[in-house]
């Protein structure tokens, strides 16, 4: 066994890197403290010997000793496995130190068994993840053949939803200092905006959500629009999904407005109320006489769907208001184009095509296409002070990543991080992004045509965005990469459910915890080092292929080989800290030198000599 | 109207201003009274000059510019603007030999016209008779630049266009070159002088034997080039060779480094061919001999010419990479947007920066992991062998990651190392393209790539590395204007002018205060480098190696599997195999050394990180990047307003001085402790301030980019990049949309 030797060494390092949080493994060494952090929090210390660390409420289901992980790295590796009302646990018995894996059941897309048993009575069992990954696990069907293989358990916790049973967030009853739930509170946010003013009132017609079922309670309008009139044009969009503010500039009253398309057909049908609102949208904003409407779809897309109903706003009878269409694809493309990702970046990466692999993917075009387009609504918005109204077909998918971004190109309050997760419930949350059949939690129907990694894709926008403006974001990668582990994790309640109407009716505020109480209560783990927060500073990011890059800390990082042994941030951290430990010393010194006489400095003789490196620390 | 009409590099002085607008020129259509020169260096010449040209603006497509006049000189050509220079630019990063609309002769690479629409390459037969309208030319450094010749007269315009493309195209011989002409004072300050080491004296390498601690011998024998031309007047070889005359100058095994466990890495060029096949192998065999005689009779070879793409590959490829990044206009930009990715790969060059770090990592291997002597080998021994040997001392050497030791690796192995600088830049435009190849630009990508994935190993800055990549097209300096030693002792006595006494003498590049002053050699320096604590202060002390760190893992891990055919450890059998298999055939299957190489890269991944011990790359696709400084400054699509790495090097300048501040603060109060003030020189003055940093692209320093309106770059024709053929796009755009709506 040649090998034995590294593989070991590799082991060790897979295991004291990617098991250190619960639910989230965290690619980036730069967590490596991190880890220890959300450790405590989480209670899920990995114990050396005995009992597994369980959450609150988390019990074992079942367990096997026996199994055989097929590491694609490193190959098999042999240990035992536990099942949790809300994950995996798979330890390596036979190696010091530990091998392990702990995964929440919620990442798994799919378990299946692979071929028949072998003559050894050996079964294989394949998991495929929604985070980028596979796993491969082999152990012998019990012998009696009443007992339930350790995997049908399996299959049982991880798709909840299918067996009848709630997500383990129902379940979860940890208690954080702080209650994410009330982050985002949409009349403080709009009271942030400056609304209500003379323009925009707040409408009340959604209290029940009769109006429309996917928007939220509270609507912003132009105080010239009835709601008699509000209902009528809700009748014209499609899922009633009415144009209604999102975001207003402070100093030249251009607004950003979202709805989904007019439900135009073939026959060209008219809505005078919808016209009358866009009227309305346009004059409440006096800097411009022209608006444009941004149309998410490809004009082939947008124009096809005239079939089913739907179509897009007609120059007729939308005076003033031009239309343009941003070409971004629908869901189906953008599901299709990131399985082909994982294709090429899971397990092993083809070196001498890895270019050419990754564009025939053509995710960082899809991600070129979303940025432009939100490009193009940010320099409306910003430089041409005009008013746009954003929407796709529904208007909950393309139109938040759209909406979103262009908000944090404008707004530098979405990039702070508090300013972000209002960012998140409101356009995505509130607006009624289709987390639940985008993602299916707990849901065993993998092929179900309605999952997309839409908001992935956002998020990695997003990651771009914090690439080309290190010092514009106020949270680090860690964050980004958090919140897409808890988009699955099904730990809390943030992203479950398809809309505000569900959440309330499911009572998910009350039975779950949010993410934010998590995130919000160490902060210090998210915060970017290098943020220098300029107030009223717009971000125009480019958006070229040769400046986007594949983000390899979050989609590769189940690969050893591509971890980062230092990042910069590390570095820099260092520098804070030393910058702090410098300051509390002059501070020591100014106070002992009012003190004491000034000879007495002299005991303090050997200290500067140390600080003059500035950073020899290593965590 | 005009964002870079800023003149020449010296424009703000008053007696370049013209004080006539454009508008005039046009209605005029007569050059100004006013004559407008450049700012010659002292040497410089001018030869021929045009008014009124128009320089086209290079940020957008309606084909805006600023006319001003053109000028041929000896040393560049140069563009000075009619326009009032603008009051603003204050640059901190400013050459002091050329500006930004200067183009120094060797920095052209082709010149192309434009003829009724048509653009042509501009070769010596299209001089002759017609001029075209509008001239676009591409230099080195991947600037471009285009310029109309309509405005001025037609003789002026045609004396402008021959002038430049004689000066620039056709072949000339060295002692035309600028340096020869250039009379710039030496710099008093010998500040480069005192810690580059040069290697062009005896000490020189008696002190790096002594530092390494390596036990060879210093050839003297050479130092009026009777051994051979082609040889270092210094070098040193391993102490069991004799008789250095029987090597004809060819095959001797040539030290380069010693790594602190006594074996050394050697590099020769091939044995000479003699008729008889016996004389061959009795000098590969004493060859081997000597270098295995070196340390615990191990040896380990390697023929570069048989496992590296050779020198006509290389130029080939970065013949394509770099048509990627002369960018003419806007549209040019998107469509090539589109297939980014696949044309980079198509031209295969990250694969020719992946494989030499792959190849120096197996040296590097060899040497750290089973401390065997290593000798690497080549036809000539002065290309690949400079290019893996230095790599592979970067990574085991952290000497050699701070600036000086950089500068001197570059000394020892590249110019006393002997490599053809003149024939390999093909600075004199000579046809026969056969030696021409960017040799040294792949070591610097290299070691790029190196700073990028460590950087705080490096002193040194990525800015650093792409002002050496351009400062080898400006023909001041003698560091890259020679082919060997030889060539440059031959040439300097020859040139030396009979009025001067002793020897001409140009500057060497490592003199940066001759192209910049000291405030703008602040960015040469990595602000993120982590400096080694060291208790002695001495500027260059002997590097005492340090690594036992790397040392820590027990030496079982280390335990190879038997290697097949590739570096045999036994001389013996290795002599046996030579004897039926020639040179080239030593290399064993290709996979293996690979696959040992990831397993040595993986264990040394594992453990902590030690940025003064052994550095060794990632080279799995997503890791090799692009060098986007050098490549894409010029470009405006890409320009990231207010972002980029700027943005961090601001933040970092100012934690850094709070720091410093503090510890001054510190020092002040600690009275005893003041005569212990910290020596480091960079530090001191490293207070820089970025006014405006929120503004500064990302292309800082190279690019400034005036914007007034703070506009983004939209992309142009989407659609056309992204056709998404399958169903998928027709699909329905949310599936759940037919229940509802039909």
């Amino acid at each position: 066994m040649e090998e034995s030797d590294s593989v070991e060494s590799l082991c060790s390092s897979t295991t004291t890197r990617s098991d250190r949080s619960s639910g989230t493994r965290v690619s980036d060494t730069e967590l490596r403290s991190k880890g220890r952090v959300i450790e405590k929090v989480l209670q899920c210390k990995y114990p050396s010997k005995g009992e597994l660390p369980l959450l609150p409420e988390e019990h074992v289901q079942d367990s096997a000793k026996d199994v055989t992980y097929i590491c694609p790295f490193i190959g098999p590796v042999r240990g035992s496995l536990s099942v949790t009302n809300y994950r995996l646990f798979f330890r390596c018995t036979d190696r010091e130190p530990v091998f392990g894996l702990d995964l929440p059941l919620g990442v798994l897309s799919r378990v299946e068994k692979i071929g028949a048993a072998t003559s050894r009575g050996d079964v294989s069992y394949g998991l495929a993840c929604k985070d980028m990954r596979n796993l491969r696990f082999v152990h012998k069907e019990p012998e009696d053949s009443l007992k339930k293989s350790v995997f049908e358990v399996l299959m049982k916790f991880a798709f909840p939803v299918s067996n009848n049973m709630s997500l383990f967030a129902f379940e979860y009853k940890q208690v954080f200092p702080e209650n994410g739930w009330k982050v985002y509170d949409p009349l403080a946010e709009y009271k942030r905006q400056g609304l209500p003013n003379e323009s925009w009132r707040i409408s009340k017609v959604n209290d029940h959500y009769e109006l429309c079922d996917s928007y939220p309670a509270a609507l912003v309008v132009p105080v010239t629009i009835t709601d008699e009139e509000l209902r009528r044009v809700s009748s014209f969009r499609a899922k009633g999904r009415i144009p209604v503010l999102s975001w207003i500039h402070p100093e030249s009253q251009a607004a950003v407005v979202r709805a989904s398309q007019p439900m135009v057909g073939q026959n060209g049908r008219r809505c005078k109320e919808d016209e009358k609102l866009l009227q309305a949208i346009m004059d409440a904003n006096a800097q411009s006489h022209k608006m444009f409407i941004f149309d998410a779809r490809p004009s082939v897309n947008a124009a096809a769907n005239k079939m089913k109903g739907g179509g897009y706003e007609s120059e007729d009878a939308y005076q003033n208001a031009e239309l343009v269409f941003l070409d971004i694809h629908n869901i189906h493309v953008m599901r299709e184009s990131l399985r082909k990702l994982k294709e090429v970046v899971y397990p092993n990466i083809e070196d001498s095509h890895w270019l050419s692999n990754l564009e025939s993917t053509h995710w960082l075009e899809h991600i070129k296409l979303i940025l432009a387009g939100a490009l193009r609504i940010a320099d409306k918005v910003e430089s041409g002070k005009t008013s746009v109204v954003v929407h796709c077909s529904d208007g909950w998918d393309r139109t938040p990543q759209l909406t979103s971004l262009a908000l944090i190109m404008l707004d530098s309050h979405y990039r702070t991080i508090r300013g972000f997760q209002i960012l998140l419930e409101k356009e995505w949350l509130s607006f009624g992004h289709r987390f639940q059949q985008r993602v299916g939690h707990g849901d065993k129907n993998h092929t179900d045509a309605d999952r997309s990694p839409i908001f992935l894709q956002f998020i990695d926008c997003v990651w771009q965005m914090t690439r080309q403006f290190p010092a514009a974001f106020e949270f680090n990668e860690y964050f980004l990469i958090t919140i897409l582990d808890h988009l699955y994790s099904c730990l809390f309640g943030t992203f479950l459910c398809n809309s505000e109407q569900q959440r309330l009716k499911e009572e998910v505020p009350k039975h779950t915890v949010s993410l934010w109480s998590f995130v919000n209560s160490q902060l210090e783990e998210f915060v970017n080092p290098l943020y220098v927060g300029y107030p009223s500073h717009v971000l125009f990011p480019t958006v070229g292929i040769r400046h986007l890059q594949l983000w390899v800390t979050y989609y590769i990082r189940w690969n050893p080989r591509m971890r980062p042994q230092e990042p910069v941030h590390q570095r820099y951290k260092e520098l804070l800290a030393k910058r702090a430990e410098l300051q509390k010393r002059v501070e020591e010194l100014q106070r002992e030198a009012a003190n004491r006489t000034a000879s007495s400095s002299s005991e303090r003789a050997g200290s500067p000599t140390r600080s003059i490196t500035p950073v020899q620390t290593f965590v | 109207m005009l964002s870079l009409g800023s003149g020449g590099a010296k424009s703000t002085k008053p007696s370049f201003v013209s004080y006539v607008t454009p508008e005039e020129i046009k209605s005029e259509k007569d050059p100004p009274k006013q004559e407008k020169h450049p700012d010659l260096l002292p040497g410089e010449v001018e030869f021929c000059s045009a008014n009124p040209i128009l320089k086209y603006t290079q940020d957008d497509l309606s084909q805006r510019g600023v006319f001003g006049t053109l000028f041929c000189t000896n040393f560049r050509v140069t563009f000075i603007s009619d326009e009032k220079p603008q009051e603003k630019t204050d640059k901190t990063f400013k050459n002091k030999l050329y500006g930004e609309n200067d183009i120094p002769l060797m920095c052209v690479d082709h010149i192309y016209g434009v003829y009724d629409e048509k653009r042509k390459l501009i070769t010596g037969g299209l001089v002759k008779n017609k001029y075209p309208s509008k001239m676009i030319i591409h230099c080195k450094d991947l600037r471009v630049f285009q310029f109309s010749l309509t405005f001025s007269k037609e003789e002026d315009a045609k004396k402008i266009f021959q002038g430049i493309a004689h000066h620039c195209l056709e072949e000339k011989s060295l002692k035309c070159v600028f340096a020869f002409s250039y009379m710039g004072t030496p710099s008093p300050e010998m500040q480069w002088k005192q810690e580059t080491v040069m290697f062009d004296s005896p000490e020189d390498w008696t002190q790096e034997m002594k530092r390494t601690k390596a036990n060879c011998r210093l050839v003297t024998e050479n130092e009026n080039f009777e051994l051979s031309q082609r040889l270092p007047k210094y070098f040193v070889i391993p102490l069991t060779i004799g008789d250095l005359f029987s090597y004809q100058g060819k095959g001797l095994p040539i030290w380069c480094w010693s790594h602190y466990s006594g074996c050394a890495l050697f590099k020769a060029s091939f044995p000479p061919v003699t008729q008889e096949d016996g004389d061959f192998q009795k000098h590969l065999d004493t060859m081997i001999n000597a270098v295995a005689h070196n340390h615990l009779y191990s040896v380990k070879t390697e023929d570069l010419s048989e496992s590296l793409p050779n020198i006509q590959d290389i130029q080939q490829s970065y013949n394509k990479f770099k048509q990627f990044f002369l960018i003419e206009n806007s549209t040019d930009f998107w469509l090539s947007d589109v297939k980014w990715f696949s044309s980079l790969e198509s031209s295969g060059w990250l694969d020719i920066i992946r494989q030499c770090l792959q190849k120096a990592v197996e040296v590097v291997e060899c040497l750290e992991k089973d401390n065997t002597n290593v000798l690497i080998t080549e036809e000539e021994g002065t290309d690949l062998c400079c290019v893996i040997s230095s790599l592979a001392q970067i990574m085991l050497d952290p000497y050699y990651r701070t600036l000086m030791g950089f500068q001197s690796l570059v000394q020892k192995e590249w110019v006393a190392g002997c490599h053809a600088f003149l024939d390999r830049c093909n600075h004199l435009h000579q046809k026969d393209k056969e030696y021409h190849s960017p040799v040294f630009l792949l070591f610097l990508e290299c070691v790029w790539q190196l700073v990028h994935q460590h950087s705080p190993a490096f002193q040194f800055s990525e800015t650093y590395l792409t002002v050496l990549s351009d400062s080898v097209h400006v023909p001041v300096f003698s560091t890259f204007l020679f082919n060997s030693s030889h060539h440059r002792e031959s040439v300097m006595k020859a040139e030396s002018p009979l009025a001067q006494s002793g020897p001409l003498s140009c500057p060497t590049v490592w003199d940066w205060s001759v192209q910049f002053d000291s405030k703008a050699q602040n960015f040469f320096f990595n602000p993120l480098y982590l400096e080694k604590v060291k208790h002695d202060r001495a500027v260059r002390k002997p590097h005492k190696p340090k690594h036992q760190r790397n040392l820590s893992l027990p030496s079982t891990a280390f335990k190879t599997p038997p290697k097949k055919g590739f570096f045999k450890d036994e001389t013996d059998s290795l002599k046996k195999m030579l004897r039926v298999k020639r040179l080239s055939r030593w290399r064993g299957s290709p996979d293996a050394p690979t696959a040992t190489t990831r397993e040595f890269f993986e264990s040394w991944q594992h453990r902590p990180l030690d940025y003064h011990g052994l550095l060794l790359p990632c080279l799995d696709g997503p890791a090799v990047h692009i060098w986007m400084q050098r490549y894409l400054r010029w470009i405006p699509e890409v320009y990231i307003l207010g972002g980029g790495s700027v943005a961090v090097m601001t933040k970092l300048m100012e934690l850094l001085s709070q720091v410093q501040d503090l510890k001054r603060v510190l020092e002040q109060r600690d009275s005893s402790q003041a005569a212990k003030l910290d020596h480091r020189p960079y530090f001191q003055h490293r207070l820089l301030s970025f006014d405006s940093s929120g503004r500064l692209s990302s292309s800082f320093p190279f690019a400034y980019t005036c914007y007034r309106s703070f506009k983004p770059i939209i992309p142009t024709g989407l659609m056309q990049s992204l056709m998404v053929t399958d169903s998928l796009a027709s699909q329905e755009d949310e599936a759940s949309s037919v229940v509802s709506f039909v």
